[in-house]
């Protein structure tokens, strides 16, 4: 297998973007990481999209030759392909392309994130999110996807003695990130008490602890990275990718407190780089729900499995604290156009190790780990990115 | 939400909570599956029907307050996961109790009612919900 580096990163502006297309999103983030990495589009191998459901958001399928085409890659007829695990679809698709560049398929290979979510109603997104979860063992029952994240934060709470006012770090630490990124969704910080006394979604999850439903896209461009420099001075290196699955209900899992997907893809992307969690410095994790972000923390390793609360709210994952995580504000306040979300985190990623977050710059970034989820932890994607 | 002959299909273990046993290590599934995951291969024709006794206990639970269009009658429902006796998990509703008297470690008892109805067709869909044992 191949080194792999990304030479080109790209995205648009996260939220309700009334007057783009999906075509037109997931061309701006695909031309913006072509630009950045300064190659033409004829020496682009193959395109890979994530995108979780432009079949039910948009009734449009097929959306990787509709990408392709638009963006004017059409000429050479190279491969293009759609990569789905909901949640997870972004990072899936990176990490197929990944692959296909390190085993020496391709060499040239851009890969997009895309997802338009606001062209169709909030009771109609519930149910498309639904589909994440088991259909006929959960849904069915009356199960949305935030209420099977909201019984593991009641769980969390009973085991673990967290409070809702712990929690509350979280969004808190996201929004002010979010603030200094101007892709961002929500650029305004909030309040503990904004996230406390917000109308519940399914309790004790209220409307600030979840990821807003958002347009958007992001791409990044890959080569080997014997050619990288050719490209760019500050090629970043995809150390280690790693991707693992478990049950897709909820309640069949050895704890629903422990996403094991992570774990599994977590301790094989670090192998993989030969690092230890101690050494990643900047980090976006899957805060699609509050918990998410807590589990996550202990999941891959940075603190041991019921302290994550406790951690979060001593301020140990603002910038500044032991770990950095969510800069560019997250699911939570970047926004989550859900296709696009893995690829997003990406791209916060190479803009921290190139030292281009501005306000937001993690100070001396070398290493960074980006994880993403589908559902509620059925599918889980890390990915180890260094400095070349 | 699902067509009519995939909610039929699933009827009997959700009329009958009716997973199955696996004769090799013991451990109980539900809904039904074919194969042990612990134990593979040697589980083959060794997956016996098994009823479970419909008795549990909250292991968690929430207010459910957005709800998916064709439970919007119900809401503010009460969805939990309930731990049964025989160690697996179920996610269902709650009934029959104020949202304020539920707690995990409650114990509760699988009944009978209607799910919801399918779109416009307007069949009705029945499986289990669960309710408060009286201590
Ligand atoms: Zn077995």
């Amino acid at each position: 297998m191949r080194d792999v580096a990304i030479i080109g990163i790209g995205d648009t502006k996260f939220g309700e973007l009334w007057d783009s297309s999906l075509r037109r999103i997931g061309i701006e983030a695909g031309i913006a990481a072509i630009n950045d990495a300064g190659i033409s589009g004829d020496e682009v191998d193959a395109l890979y999209v994530g995108n979780m459901s432009a079949g039910r958001f948009i009734e449009q399928e097929h959306v990787a030759a509709l990408i392709a085409d638009y963006a004017g890659l059409t000429k050479n007829h190279i491969p293009a392909t759609r990569v789905e695990a909901s949640g997870a679809s972004g990072a899936l698709a990176l990490r197929e392309g990944y692959l296909s560049v390190a085993s020496g398929e391709y060499d040239i290979v851009v890969i997009g994130g895309a997802e338009k979510m606001t062209d169709v109603g909030d009771e109609d997104i519930t149910n498309i999110q639904a589909a994440a979860m088991d259909q006929e063992w959960e849904s069915v029952f009356g199960a949305t996807l935030p209420s099977l994240y909201a019984m593991m934060s009641r769980r969390y709470m009973h085991e673990y003695g967290a409070t809702r006012e712990q929690f509350t770090s979280v969004p808190v630490k996201n929004h002010a990130n979010a603030a200094k990124n101007p892709k961002a969704q929500y650029r305004r910080a909030i309040k503990p008490e904004t996230v406390l006394n917000a109308t519940m979604v399914a309790d004790p999850l209220g409307m600030f602890d979840c990821a807003p439903n958002s347009d958007g896209a992001a791409a990044v461009v890959l080569a080997p990275m014997e050619i990288a420099k050719k490209y760019t001075d500050t090629p970043v290196r995809i150390a280690g990718s790693g991707q693992a699955s478990a049950s897709l209900a909820l309640h069949q899992r050895r704890d629903i407190l422990t996403m094991d997907a992570t774990v599994y893809a977590a301790r094989k992307a670090l192998k993989q780089a030969g690092r230890d969690v101690g050494d990643i410095q900047v980090a976006e994790l899957n805060d699609n729900y509050t918990i998410s972000e807590i589990l996550a923390l202990e999941d891959i390793g940075f603190v041991e499995k019921g302290k994550g609360a406790e951690f979060s709210s001593s301020g140990q994952t603002e910038i500044g604290g032991k770990i950095a995580v969510n800069t560019s504000g997250g699911l939570k306040a970047r926004g989550n156009p859900i296709g696009a979300t893995g690829i997003a985190q990406a791209v916060e990623i190479v803009r921290q190790l190139r030292g281009e977050a501005g306000e937001r710059q993690v100070d001396g970034a070398r290493i960074g780990l980006t994880h993403n989820v589908g559902g509620t932890g059925a599918t889980a994607i890390v990915h180890i990115l260094e400095v070349a | 939400m699902g067509s009519i002959p995939r909610f039929w299909r699933e009827n009997p273990s959700r009329y009958n909570l009716v997973g199955v046993k696996c004769d090799n290590c013991g451990r109980v599934f539900f809904p039904p599956r074919d194969i042990c995951p612990v134990c593979h291969r040697e589980s083959i024709g060794k997956m016996k029907r098994l009823e479970l006794s419909g008795k549990g206990s909250v292991y968690s639970y929430t207010l459910v307050q957005d709800a998916h269009p064709q439970f919007e009658m119900l809401k503010p429902y009460i969805l939990a996961m309930v731990e049964m006796d025989e160690g697996v998990k179920i996610t269902s509703q709650i009934i029959d109790v104020k949202p304020e008297d539920v707690h995990i470690g409650m114990k509760v008892e699988a009944v009978m009612r209607k799910l919801g109805a399918e779109g416009n067709s307007g069949i009705l869909h029945y499986g289990y919900k669960f309710r408060p044992v009286k201590e």
